[in-house]
């Protein structure tokens, strides 16, 4: 019984490694030839004439993510808190319904709606449409359910004795929800912004369709971008030798991002103390 | 252990302590979950400034009378209370009546601890700022006092800000009983507060609950008659009759102990002692 656990629990620590292995092994070719700063000093990215300058595109990632993490987290744990201390029993039944479905739409479909109806308004606003903004917002979309629903869960858990003491103290209902509830359920809400994060650092078909794909570090959140995934899902068709070695860099970089996302997670992860 | 509290403002309806008048009374007061009655027809004067315990068996609707109260039934959805409950001149149950003043007039220590996931020191400092107090310096005062008051203060002024989860469970009783006494209540509510404590905790929050005797109109459930016996000036006795909870005798403790007016008391009174 045990050793079937330690077996299959191996077996996929082995896989971790086994993919990290093979990005690396790919990656070599051309991080033999050029080194690893060219990925961010090369004047632009042109790998069919050894340019890698990947760091465009990284930013492009970074700004994408965090806008639209920026924007998720909070509408996220306010509409749990609305779910689970405002709303009527069949409202919040119906709103939770209505998330889990949101988790479920396949991403080309948000690439789709985003492509169709998205990006025409924000070529109205401010041409030419298909740019950092969109890809914010549809990324914003994408991860709210991750989000709403990880605090959800996290709220229900905290233990009822807290919100009978906060009562019997008087406490208003919003004072109870800000100085006992977060701090209770403070652990799983972190957890749902490292998953919202790595959700939103990783998605590709959407922000592929939305965001324009111009390799260029955004001056403003009308500018379009292109991401380190779009680029992979873009040019791995077609790429050969060095080129393909150097997409794998990104995807290397791309999971060099999440891996130093973890490492601070645990470092900030508040200690367990309720209970 | 006449510590003075600094003053914030109280409700104009405060009053001290006055034993010759019952602080909280009710009057054929009954409690349902959905149909089924958890008790019924109660009519109790509790007298201010004395400690008044409820005992009677598992499931006689004891707690479920704290929680009346102090209206933490309007936290249950299928809970239907009847009948009256005054504070002075308060109308409990009045759909009028602000729980929150309510609250902070009457305490509520609960049987698990329940300190907060904060700070020893944010444990006494939020409630009270939620309820307006909001100078540092006086905040700091009242948690003093109110640490001093519960014996806690010595073991704790060192590490205010560790969490109140490092404490012992004892400890953590003690904070949540500072933390009610730091909302300078009239009454304070105990639903069998030393059952979840080991022995030396339980005597230590014993001897704390009766050295509140008097400044406080306090009403405590337990389950140890001995205990009772020690601390309470003034005993009520429940009982389930026919699948609900009745009031069955009240008096003082010699009344109750020595000259037991109900057979059941006598006999409830004897089956745990013998
Ligand atoms: N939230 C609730 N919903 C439905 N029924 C409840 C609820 N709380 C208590 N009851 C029921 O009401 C009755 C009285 O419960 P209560 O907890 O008041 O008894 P108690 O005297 O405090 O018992 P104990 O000594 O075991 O603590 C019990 O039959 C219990 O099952
Ligand atoms: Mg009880």
């Amino acid at each position: 019984m045990v050793w079937s656990l330690q077996a299959i629990a191996a077996i996929a620590g082995a896989l971790v490694l086994l993919i990290a292995a093979f990005l690396i092994g790919e990656t070599l070719p051309v991080l033999q030839k050029v080194g690893f700063l060219p990925f961010f000093t090369d004047p632009a990215w042109n790998p069919t004439e050894a340019l890698y300058n990947l760091a465009p595109m990284l930013w492009g990632t970074l700004f994408a993510a965090a806008g639209s993490v920026l924007l998720a987290t909070p509408l996220g744990i306010l509409s749990a808190m609305f779910c689970q201390y405002y709303a009527p029993a069949g409202i919040a039944l119906l709103y939770r319904r209505l998330i889990e479905l949101l988790a479920g739409i396949p991403s080309v479909v948000y690439g789709f709606w985003g492509l169709v109806t998205l990006v025409p308004l924000i070529g109205r606003l401010h041409p030419p449409g298909p740019s950092l903004l969109a890809g914010m917002l549809i990324l914003t979309m994408m991860i709210l359910p991750t989000v709403a629903l990880t605090a959800d869960a996290s709220f229900a858990k905290v233990p009822p004795a807290y919100l009978q003491g906060a009562a019997s103290l008087g406490l208003s209902r919003w004072g109870t929800i800000w100085g006992v509830v977060i701090p209770a359920a403070k652990s799983g809400l972190l957890t749902g912004v490292i998953l919202e994060t790595g959700r939103a650092l990783g998605e590709t078909m959407a922000i592929l369709m939305v965001c324009g794909n111009v390799v260029q570090t955004p001056q403003s959140i009308f500018d379009p971008i292109r991401t380190l995934t779009a680029n992979i899902a873009l040019e791995m068709a077609y790429a050969l030798g060095d080129h393909r070695s150097a997409l794998f860099v990104s995807g290397l970089i791309l999971m060099g991002l999440v891996t130093a996302l973890v490492i601070v997670a645990d470092a900030i992860a508040p200690e367990e103390n309720h209970g | 252990m006449t510590t003075l509290y600094p003053k914030f403002e109280t409700s104009p309806t405060s009053q001290h302590p006055d034993s010759s008048s019952p602080f909280i009374c009710t009057e054929q007061l009954s409690l349902y979950y959905g149909p089924q009655p958890a008790f019924e027809q109660v009519n109790l004067a509790i007298p201010a400034g004395q400690i008044t315990s409820l005992v009677g068996p598992s499931g006689c609707g004891k707690s479920s009378f704290l929680t009346c109260l102090n209206r933490l039934t309007d936290l249950i959805s299928n809970c239907r209370v009847t009948g009256r409950i005054r504070l002075g001149n308060l109308d409990v149950l009045d759909a009028k009546t602000d729980t929150t003043a309510l609250r902070r007039r009457v305490g509520m220590i609960l049987q698990k601890p329940n300190p907060f996931p904060l700070s020893i020191w944010r444990n006494l400092a939020f409630p009270l700022r939620e309820h307006g107090v909001r100078d540092r310096a006086q905040i700091d005062e009242i948690v003093e006092t109110a640490l001093q008051d519960v014996g806690l203060w010595d073991e704790v002024k060192d590490r205010l800000k560790a969490p109140a989860q490092s404490l012992s469970g004892g400890q953590q009783q003690r904070l949540c009983i500072a933390r009610a006494l730091a909302l300078q209540p009239e009454a304070l509510l105990m639903d069998e507060p030393c059952s979840a404590l080991d022995p030396i905790s339980s005597g230590i929050v014993e001897d704390l609950i009766a050295g509140l005797r008097s400044r406080y109109t306090i009403l405590v459930v337990t389950h140890n008659l001995a205990q009772a016996r020690r601390i309470a000036d003034n005993v009520a006795l429940f009982w389930l009759q026919q699948n609900s909870g009745r009031l069955i005798e009240t008096g003082s403790v010699q009344e109750i102990f020595e000259a037991p007016k109900s057979s059941i008391t006598a006999a409830y009174i004897n089956g745990v002692r013998g």
